[in-house]
């Protein structure tokens, strides 16, 4: 049993596929990540399995339920944070997760205690009775984030939890939804541009593209299926003058360059240059100081699947980027 | 002073590729224009006189013919005649005619004796541009009755009594219902247009559309919500506003009971009014560009500030189908005349109506995704 299965789902609005027959399904209890550039379909994609968009055709089942014919029990059994910040500024973070449990129906005893548990949860406790206006960027996410557990959902959306937050509240959003994951029984699809806390968080990982799936598979899988180059940095003490020469002539490596005593050799097969460098290096009587192996990253990954061409495409303006648009359905 | 330039041209630019903003710069004067310039320039017309013929002879009924005259003529009011004058004085408390004339019994008796009978006007003095129209057209209709161009076998000449049926009522009090509809109209922009189209814009709708709350639910807490703020503008102004203008017995119990009601009403009607052209927008400058262009178009019509008998056909159109004025002439009723509820009936029955359809349609327009 899958918590999220898409079948064949696509979404076009007018000549444009936006989400182009993807297949494919979240197990329980996984962090599963969506990457892709920009305009990729990854919030299209959130917004039809949330019930916010009507697919064009295929399916979705979230929790058992399908997005078109049980709306609402899909919505039930999920909590979304939106890729806006889309709390009342003016309520204080109390008052919006009470408003928010009073739409998901909780009664008014398991508000008592779920609320403040949340918060507590989400570090927010003691900022509480405080207006969500005078809440950093971290902060209101978190408090978002508390928001979409209120209901005690079973699978939790994220759009792009982090983008615009500073590097420490990022970690400190990651690191809380890898707890809750653990301590609450979550499923978590989550969207980012991060590919360093995509690599360390998600199970598996989708790159999507033009609508479609690239690649789907866990991080490390997904970086050995690149043919990419690894990065060897060692520091040595006595090298010969002409050691740069000997480091070139070691199997696999393509590039070396160096900076007085540090070298960085750039080979298709990190292990085995690497075995061969100590080798050379005890042989001539040379010490490594210090060796370091870069492996492909999610980036490469990323590059590989995706391209390297830049997206630059017109798009329609939206209503915050342009005065008078009366935008139709 | 390049720098100085560089901002110009910046603002121009952006002016220049923006035409729904010349557009509507250029539009609403024009709108306030015409429809301020109709509202206040045009002749009272087509006013309701009642007559009340005691006397049935034969100078009366020549007196009745000029009432005919100037209705076809001037067509400055329209004679309703009673023989009831129970029944006329009724409807003149409650508005359904601008004044009464009675012609007492004996009067054709005594004109002809050479006695100088009189004749009295009751007028609705509620309304000032009304009433004067009124009475200047019954001053000129007399003066042609006593002076008539054939040789005059009578000498004696009828005068005209007027009988104000309410307490002067000063501009500031003619012009406090329709500032109460305004108040509501406001609160009713700003909650159901201005923050409504905000909140939208700022992606907070998303947050409500994924949990399991029903369309019609949202639709009716959005309405509601706004609904009540917009009662407490009514409220505060059918009291503060009442004792600012010097209503007589401002804080009567019962009439501010009745003024609540049509506030509740009104506040429906206007809000319901604004969720419906509201429901598809969502760039959050709509709501602001329109705002003056509806108040325009709604509230000068309405006969809040002149009577609606002067208006060209056109816009006695708007007036008809415009809830301000319904909600104008309850508001009319209830704190210039003191009237009962009976006398508001249409109106409210008129606000109830505008209500459910208008949400009606936003309903059926309403999505429930994005």
């Amino acid at each position: 049993m899958f918590d999220v299965e898409v079948d064949n789902l696509t979404k076009r609005f007018g000549d444009f596929t936006a989400v182009d027959a993807l297949n494919f399904s979240v197990q329980h209890g996984e962090i599963f990540g969506l990457l892709g550039p920009n305009g990729a379909g990854k919030s299209t994609l959130i917004r039809m399995l949330t019930t916010l968009l009507p697919p064009t055709s295929g399916t979705a089942r979230v929790n058992g339920h399908d997005v078109s014919r049980d709306p609402n029990g899909v919505r039930q059994s999920i909590g979304v944070i939106p890729q806006a910040m889309t709390s009342d500024l003016e309520l204080s973070a109390l008052e919006n997760l009470t408003i928010f449990a009073k739409l998901y129906g909780i009664p008014r005893e398991r508000r008592m205690q779920t609320i403040p548990r949340l918060l507590q949860e989400v570090d927010l406790i003691q900022w509480a009775d405080k207006p969500v206006k005078m809440f950093s960027g971290g902060m209101r996410r978190r408090l978002e984030i508390a928001r979409g557990l209120v209901h005690e959902p079973k699978i939790f959306f994220l759009d792009e939890p982090t983008t615009g937050l500073d590097p420490v509240s990022r970690v400190a959003v990651w690191e809380m939804l890898a707890r809750l994951k653990r301590e609450r029984d979550l499923t978590i699809l989550v969207t980012t541009h991060y590919m360093d806390e995509a690599d360390k968080l998600c199970d598996r990982i989708a790159i999507v593209d033009h609508g479609k799936l690239a690649a789907l598979d866990s991080p490390l899988k997904l970086k050995a299926s690149v043919p990419g180059k690894n990065v060897l940095e060692a520091a040595f003490v006595g090298a010969p003058p002409h050691w740069t020469e000997i480091l070139k002539a070691l199997p696999d490596v393509a590039e070396v360059r160096r900076e007085e005593n540090i070298c960085r050799l750039s080979t298709q097969n990190g292990p085995r240059t690497t075995v061969a460098l100590l080798e050379t290096a005890r042989q001539a009587n040379v010490t490594v100081a210090s060796l370091s192996v870069q492996s492909t990253t999610l980036d490469d990954v990323f590059v590989h699947y995706t391209g390297h061409q830049l997206r630059d495409a017109l798009q329609t303006p939206t209503a915050a980027d342009s005065p008078f648009l009366l935008r139709r359905g | 002073m390049n720098r100085v330039w560089a901002m110009i041209e910046r603002d121009l630019r952006r002016f220049r590729r923006s035409p729904v903003l010349i557009f509507i710069s250029v539009l609403m004067p024009l709108v306030q224009l015409v429809v301020l310039g109709y509202a206040f320039g045009g002749k009272i017309k087509n006013l309701q006189l009642g007559v009340v013929d005691q006397d049935h002879g034969v100078p009366a009924v020549k007196l009745e013919e000029m009432f005919q005259a100037i209705a076809a003529n001037a067509r400055t009011f329209t004679p309703v005649y009673y023989d009831d004058r129970d029944a006329a004085l009724r409807d003149l408390r409650n508005g359904k005619i601008g004044g009464l004339v009675e012609i007492p019994p004996r009067f054709s008796r005594k004109l002809l004796a050479g006695a100088n009978p009189r004749i009295a006007l009751m007028e609705d003095n509620s309304d000032q541009f009304a009433s004067s129209a009124l009475k200047g057209a019954l001053d000129g209709l007399l003066s042609a009755y006593n002076a008539p161009a054939v040789a005059p076998r009578m000498t004696a000449a009828a005068r005209l009594d007027i009988v104000e049926i309410y307490p002067y009522v000063p501009y500031i009090q003619f012009l406090l219902p329709g500032v109460i509809v305004l108040a509501i109209f406001v609160s009713a922009m700003i909650g159901g247009g201005i923050i409504f189209i905000d909140d939208k814009a700022r992606g907070l709708h998303e947050g409500y559309l994924v949990t399991p709350i029903r369309k019609l639910e949202l639709i009716l807490g959005f309405t509601f919500a706004g609904a009540i703020k917009a009662i407490i503008a009514g409220a505060v102004l059918i009291t503060a506003g009442s004792v600012i203008a010097g209503i007589p017995d401002p804080l009567n119990p019962l009439r501010l009971a009745r003024m609540s009601l049509l506030v509740v009403a009104t506040a429906l009607a206007l809000i319901s009014m604004m969720f419906l052209i509201m429901v598809r927008v969502s760039d959050p400058l709509v709501p602001r560009a329109i705002f003056g262009m509806l108040n325009t178009v709604l509230y000068f019509p309405s006969g809040a500030v002149y009577p609606t008998q002067s208006f060209p056909a056109w816009m006695k159109a708007i007036s008809i189908v415009d809830p301000f004025t319904y909600a104008v002439h309850g508001f009319k009723q209830l704190v210039l005349k003191n009237t009962s509820l009976a006398a508001v009936a249409g109106d409210l029955a008129f606000l109830t109506l505008f209500t459910a359809l208008a949400m009606t349609a936003a309903t059926f327009l309403f999505r429930r995704t994005l």
